[in-house]
This record gives structure tokens, C-alpha cells and sequence, in this order.
């Protein structure tokens, strides 16, 4: 079980709904994902059109949590507007939020997210914001009123996984009671294990199972790993050593030698 | 059998053409004074069904790969058989791995092949998928092809809101994204396109610019025109193409060629595809009413296929007289 603000899921996996080859596909991998909190990116999807959108009905119609996003967004006035839209839009006051620096890299603008954060949550917003693994920034995002961190393990859509398991590692260490989710760079089952085993709460991914050939078979392994990462965890996994150790005596030798 | 079919787009046109040669009596009624000023009319008119088949569904294809020999016949002299030509940037070329692990029909080609298919593209990019088996049209010239041909046909064409349509057996609605919020499950997915003129550089087939995030495509058309297309953005407002979307798209015409740079916008503008929730087109009977939509970005692909199925249905109810004329 995992609490998000005063929310109580059972699903460690959160799911973007962009890039699907069709809404078909992006409800059966929802479906098999088991996931019950999806992202949805306000920006793109709502240039205008009547009633709200036929996406939006479908992303409600899903019948899971909606965690709207700032996606896309380059500064703090930007982001603060998307995030009252969709909770007009929504009727949430979850918000994950997104402040680019580079349209390229996509790297979070970390002075910013610290200052929309502070806006959004004196505003009543419950803020996850998506962020890199500086743990001062962290800090200042805790202080801002955040109850979740986001961080990314590689660049948006990288799919390299974790590139800095030392750096993960100490921000699981520094936040041991803030929920931290990772968001963003992963790209296949294994990495979303690797993470959960490091004690993350939650994985937030999208590209990984969007463009897999088959993304409703993908986010079925995904919610696999996921479980497999976090019992993983839960048992307490033995050390790496640098010496061959046997499992049982080898025969011939003192076994105290 | 008097059969009225409502929307002069490609759906519309071809289920008329489809319909005529079966020997109907068919009359087409455009609520606007002219064929394709819908999303037809913005199409790419690539006949891509390998390609397509990287993010669409199997039918696609399946459907999809007979469509040129339709046009060809329908149209001769329209139908393109050049292949489709796929390039990435040189940050992006795990793209074109995806993109081959996700298609059939392609070969690889190396940067001599390349240039040697494309000469004005030679040296700009190291490998390169090309489907050798696409086509490609002008959706403009297709459609108004098929307009002259069945008015020479004596097909009557009804232009204009509120003319009085007399009696028919049976209503073809082909009228796409006008259907929205009254065909159950019909979105539009809005797709935003430009037109670039210049004489400095010359392409003979489509080509595709892969992208993580903004794959585009460039079909080159007469007279040194080029069709940039098209954003995917999933909303039914069909106005003017915003300043993101066009930066987006010439971006990706400048980094397939700089020579694009000098090149003159021409013409800018937006169409709504019609889609249902799989992104594959239907055929759907209420009534006395037989609609033909949700032809998302596959309009000139699926809708031979489509026209195929309406004749079907309304053979099988009243056979009619083939007509062997073309």
C-alpha cells in the first residue's frame, strides 16, 4: 500500500497516457497495468474544442486517479496556469508539476519548479513535482510544502534507466519518510526493479510502455517488476562481493579454513 | 436503388466512384460549395500502409496495401510509386532501429543509396529505411479527379446547405469529423500542415524525419511545392495552425534540408480527423443510414477499402447492373 498525500493506492505504478498508437490500446494497458493513477499532459491536448474533449472523457472514463501534469511547460507563470486549468478540468487538487528549462533535453528548471511549487501549494494544490536528484533542491522543495518527490533516474525519455544509482541511493537515504517516485528515463522492466529494490515507493513512467510493440503486454511487465523490485526490497536483498562465496562446503576443505 | 451520399471528401468520393461502378444511382450532397474542404484536403495522400503499420493496427495494412492499384485504376497517371524514404537526425538514429523493428516491406539503405535515390538529400544522412513497395497522391488533384470524372458521369452533385434532397433508398453518410458528439466514440484528433515552395531542392517521394517527439513528414507536390504534415493533438478545434505547432514543423523541414530555410510558406492550415477509440475506420448502419468514418490519419489508404464494404452490403441487399465504365 502506498499513501500519496492522504490518498491510498495499491498500485506502485503510475502511467502517462501519452503517445499510444490509439485510446484502445492506451485502456488495455492501463487495464493490465493495474495502475489506478494515470498522467495526463493538459498542454497539447487542449488547444480548445468543445466540451472539455473527447480525450478527457476517455482519460475519465478509465475510471483510475488523474494526476494532471504541467508538461511542456517553460516557466513558473505557465505552469501555475496549467495546474488551475486542470483542476478545473479534473476536479483535483493533485498536480504534478513540470517546469522545462530546455525544450531539447527537457531538464526541469529547478528554481522555477522550487518557486511554482510554493505558489501552487499555498493555492491548495498537492504538488508532485518532477525533479533531478539534487537533494538540496529537494529539500527546498519539502519546504515549499511538497509531500512526494519526483525524481528522474535519466533524461525524459532517455530510456537508460538508472544512470546514478549512488546518487538515487542517497536521496532514498537523505527522504526515508517522504513517498519518492521515480519519474522519468526509464525504459524497461529491469530498471523499474532496480529502482524499487533501492526502496523507491513508486515508479512514473509513459515513453517505456507507449512505444513498445506491444505497450498493454509491456505495462503488464512492468506491474511484474514493480512487485518483484519492491518484495525484493521488502526481504532485504544480500550485499555484492568482490570474492566467489560458496553456498555450501566445498568438499576436501575445512569448512572453518 | 437511390442512394444519397452526404460529404464530398475522400470518404464521400470514393463510396460514390465505389457505388457508381456498381451500378447505383448515386447523388453527392457537400454542405460546402466545393469537394475536400475538410481534413481531405490537408491530407498527406501518402498510400503508406508499411510505414503506418509502425503505430497503427494490423488492418491497416491488411486493408491499406491494395489502396494504390484503386487510385491508379480509378485515376491513371495520379499514383506516385516511389516508395516512402525514413531519416533521422543524427541524435536519433535508435529511432530508425525502432522504427525497422516495428515495420515490414523496408530495405536499409547507406548514404551512397541514398543520395542515389535522392540526390539533394546526398551526404545528410548515413542509413536510411526505404519502402520500396509505397505510393503516394495529391489529395487535392485525387479529389477533384474523381469529382470531374463521375460529373462526367452525370452524377449529380448537390453544393450548398439546406437543398431539398428528394427521396432515396439509403443515406451514405461520409461527412467525418461533423459527426463528432453524435457517432458514439468519434473524437477528433486535429492535424496541422503547411505548404513550403521552392526551386532549390527536389524530392521525389515522401519522406519521413523520425523524432521522439515530433515525427513529421515532407510529400513533395507539383510545381516545387512541398506538404509539411502533421501534428497529432487530440482535440476537435480546427483553428488556425499555432506558432508551436508551425515551429515544430519547420524545423523538421530545416533539418531534413537547410535549403528549406529560403523556401516560401505558401500555405498553412488545420483539418480534424475523425477517430474512433482503436484509430481504425468503421463502417456503421442506423437505420436507413450507413456511416463511413473515423478514418483518422488513413483517409486515402482505408477508404477504397471501406467504399469496398458499403458496396458489399448494399449489393447484397439489391444487386445492381455492374457498369464496366472507368
Amino acid at each position: 500500500m502506498l499513501t500519496l498525500y492522504d490518498v491510498t493506492v495499491q498500485s506502485r505504478l503510475l502511467l502517462g497516457t501519452a503517445r499510444y498508437p490509439s485510446p484502445a490500446i492506451l485502456a488495455e494497458a492501463v487495464r493490465r497495468s493495474k495502475t489506478e493513477i494515470v498522467t495526463v499532459s493538459l498542454r497539447r491536448e487542449t488547444a480548445g474544442g468543445k466540451a472539455g474533449g473527447a480525450f478527457f472523457e476517455m482519460i475519465r472514463a478509465l475510471g483510475v486517479r488523474v494526476l494532471p501534469n504541467t508538461a511542456g511547460c517553460h516557466s513558473v507563470r505557465e505552469a501555475v496556469l496549467t495546474a488551475k486549468m486542470a483542476r478545473d478540468v479534473f476536479r483535483t487538487d493533485w498536480i504534478k508539476l513540470e517546469v522545462i528549462a530546455h525544450h531539447d533535453t527537457l531538464q526541469p528548471d529547478v528554481f522555477g519548479l522550487v518557486e511554482a511549487a510554493r505558489i501552487l501549494t499555498a493555492d491548495g494544490f498537492q504538488v508532485f513535482p518532477y525533479t533531478t536528484d539534487d537533494l538540496v533542491v529537494a529539500e527546498k522543495l519539502l519546504e515549499a510544502g511538497c509531500c512526494v518527490l519526483m525524481p528522474w533516474c535519466a533524461p525524459i525519455g532517455s530510456a537508460m534507466g538508472p544512470v546514478n544509482p549512488m546518487a538515487l541511493r542517497s536521496f532514498r537515504a537523505q527522504f526515508p519518510d517522504v513517498p519518492l517516485i521515480v519519474d522519468a528515463g526509464i525504459g524497461r522492466p529491469s530498471h523499474a526493479a532496480a529502482v524499487m529494490e533501492l526502496g523507491y515507493d513508486a515508479v512514473l513512467l509513459n515513453t517505456a510502455v507507449a512505444n513498445a510493440g506491444d505497450p498493454a503486454t509491456m505495462a503488464e511487465a512492468f506491474a511484474l517488476a514493480l512487485d518483484a523490485g519492491r518484495l525484493a526490497y521488502a526481504a532485504g536483498p544480500i550485499e555484492p562481493r568482490d570474492m566467489a562465496v560458496p553456498s555450501t562446503p566445498v568438499i576436501g576443505k575445512a569448512v572453518f579454513a | 436503388m437511390r442512394i444519397l451520399v452526404k460529404g464530398a471528401g475522400v470518404a464521400g468520393l470514393t463510396v460514390a466512384w465505389q457505388l457508381y461502378r456498381h451500378g447505383f444511382d448515386v447523388t453527392v450532397q457537400e454542405k460546402a460549395d466545393a469537394v475536400g474542404t475538410g481534413a481531405s484536403g490537408f491530407a498527406g495522400g501518402m498510400l503508406a500502409p508499411w510505414c503506418e503499420r509502425e503505430s497503427a493496427e494490423e488492418p491497416v495494412l491488411s486493408l491499406g496495401r491494395t489502396a494504390a492499384d484503386w487510385w491508379e485504376a480509378a485515376l491513371p497517371g495520379q499514383v506516385q510509386r516511389h516508395g516512402t524514404l525514413v531519416v533521422a537526425g543524427g541524435r536519433d538514429t535508435g529511432e530508425l532501429d525502432r522504427f525497422a523493428s516495428r515495420t515490414t516491406g523496408w530495405e536499409w539503405l547507406d548514404e551512397a543509396a541514398i543520395g542515389a535515390l535522392e540526390p539533394d538529400l546526398a551526404g545528410r544522412f548515413r542509413r536510411a529505411l526505404f519502402f520500396r513497395e509505397e505510393a503516394h497522391l495529391d489529395p487535392r488533384r485525387a479529389l477533384s479527379g474523381l469529382t470531374a470524372a463521375l460529373e462526367e458521369a452525370r452524377m449529380r452533385f448537390l453544393f450548398g446547405a439546406g437543398k431539398d434532397t428528394g427521396r432515396f433508398d439509403r443515406i451514405v453518410d461520409c461527412t467525418g469529423a461533423a459527426r463528432i458528439g453524435q457517432l458514439p466514440d468519434l473524437r477528433g484528433v486535429r492535424g496541422e500542415m503547411l505548404y513550403l515552395e521552392t526551386e532549390d531542392i527536389n524530392l521525389s517521394r515522401p519522406v519521413r524525419l523520425l523524432h521522439p517527439r515530433h515525427p513529421i513528414y515532407i510529400v513533395p507536390r507539383e510545381k516545387n511545392r512541398f506538404m509539411v504534415g502533421a501534428t497529432m493533438i487530440e482535440t476537435d478545434d480546427a483553428g488556425p495552425v499555432t506558432a508551436r505547432s508551425m515551429m515544430e514543423l519547420l524545423n523538421a523541414a530545416y533539418a531534413l534540408h537547410p535549403t528549406f530555410g529560403e523556401a516560401r510558406v505558401a500555405e498553412t492550415g488545420a483539418g480534424i480527423r475523425p477517430a474512433y477509440p482503436d484509430n481504425l475506420p468503421r463502417v456503421t448502419a442506423f437505420g436507413d443510414t450507413i456511416h463511413v468514418n473515423g478514418f483518422y490519419r488513413h483517409g486515402f489508404l482505408l477508404a477504397p477499402a471501406m467504399a469496398g464494404e458499403v458496396a458489399r452490403r448494399l449489393l447484397a441487399e439489391a444487386p445492381q447492373p455492374e457498369r464496366l465504365a472507368s
